[in-house]
């Protein structure tokens, strides 16, 4: 592959038009975050619409202003899967903070 | 080594010299190896945070519509845009543009400091009128305050320093020094910021949010 067209790939698709889109769907996101706190779900319920609308945005600001989509696959083989496995590792002891409610004493 | 080095090194084939595993620059991949351990201590806090949170029945609810939420919502309005002037700025600064890199560097700052003025307000309401510490609080349950300035002071922390960081860039672009590469490192640093935040935002506030 020659230099050029290496370039030119890295360079596709990161326009100001993308990043004032990207923007536009992060506020929204946003937007739909606050509407959802305000809806009485249960607890767990809406932590994890709140974390999976989280992960999203946290998405599209790693891929397009972290410029990661346009980075080498390497890259992001290198750095996230090992982030990923280790955020993984600590999310097993939350189903314990689940129970501990339930396992106190009646008052 | 220079970015037309660095491009020239990973295109050629490994039998040529070439070989750069990921075709970027050492201070980037840098950044990127910090960016990844400190995500994993704010994963820490957060996940301290999110396990009081749910093993607690008590957990207090101390944020109103008006001014809490709003002030988070306009706080998270301020990263996301000033993310997105420190995308035009790094756009600007790879075209060659340093007048306008540094412009956009500037307002970069201004939606950082905004953020940071706000969140001051807020801790000192919330500190003032809810008489929340970080050892105690009228509900009986410390681990919130402990917890909400743990992780709300550390971010604050990281957005100060990111805007003396983006100062120190901005005059050096003015006075024609460093070069693109330095810019979109900073910029990254401030991604990270604005990154954290999307997940404090709702989780912190959001969940303890006062519903009449």
């Amino acid at each position: 592959m020659s230099m050029q067209t290496e370039q030119a790939e890295h360079i596709e698709g990161a326009t100001t038009a993308t990043f004032g889109k990207i923007w536009i769907v992060l506020l929204v996101l946003t937007a739909v975050e606050v509407f959802l706190c305000y809806k009485q779900l249960p607890t767990v319920t809406m932590l994890t619409l709140l974390v999976g609308l989280s992960v999203i945005k946290a998405a599209l600001i790693i891929a397009y202003f972290m410029h990661l989509k346009f980075e080498r696959f390497s890259l992001f083989l290198t750095l996230f899967p090992m982030l990923i496995f280790c955020i993984l590792l600590m999310l097993i002891f939350l189903g314990d903070a689940t129970r501990i409610p339930l396992m106190r004493p009646p008052a | 080594m220079s970015s037309h080095q660095v491009t020239a090194a990973a295109t050629a084939s490994a039998w040529e010299g070439g070989g750069s595993p990921y075709a970027t620059n050492s201070k980037k991949f840098g950044m990127w190896l910090f960016i990844i351990s400190d995500a994993l201590t704010f994963s820490a806090l957060l996940f301290a945070y999110t396990y009081s949170r749910v093993s607690n029945p008590d957990w207090p609810k101390p944020f109103d519509f008006t001014p809490s939420i709003i002030f988070s919502s306009v706080m998270t309005f301020c990263l996301l845009s000033s993310s997105l002037t420190m995308v035009m700025a790094v756009h600007k600064m790879n075209h060659g543009n340093r007048k306008a890199a540094g412009l956009w560097i500037l307002a970069t700052m201004a939606g950082g400091l905004a953020f940071v003025v706000l969140h001051a307000m807020e801790w000192i309401r919330l500190i003032n009128v809810e008489h929340v510490t970080a050892f105690g609080n009228p509900w009986n349950v410390p681990l919130f305050g402990g917890t909400f300035f743990a992780l709300t002071g550390l971010h604050m922390t990281h957005v100060i320093i990111g805007v003396i960081y983006l100062g120190i860039v901005c005059q050096a672009v003015m006075r024609g020094k460093f070069k693109a590469e330095d810019v979109e490192v900073s910029g990254l640093y401030w991604h990270f910021v604005d990154l954290v935040w999307m997940f404090i935002f709702p989780l912190v506030y959001l969940m303890s949010a006062r519903v009449a």
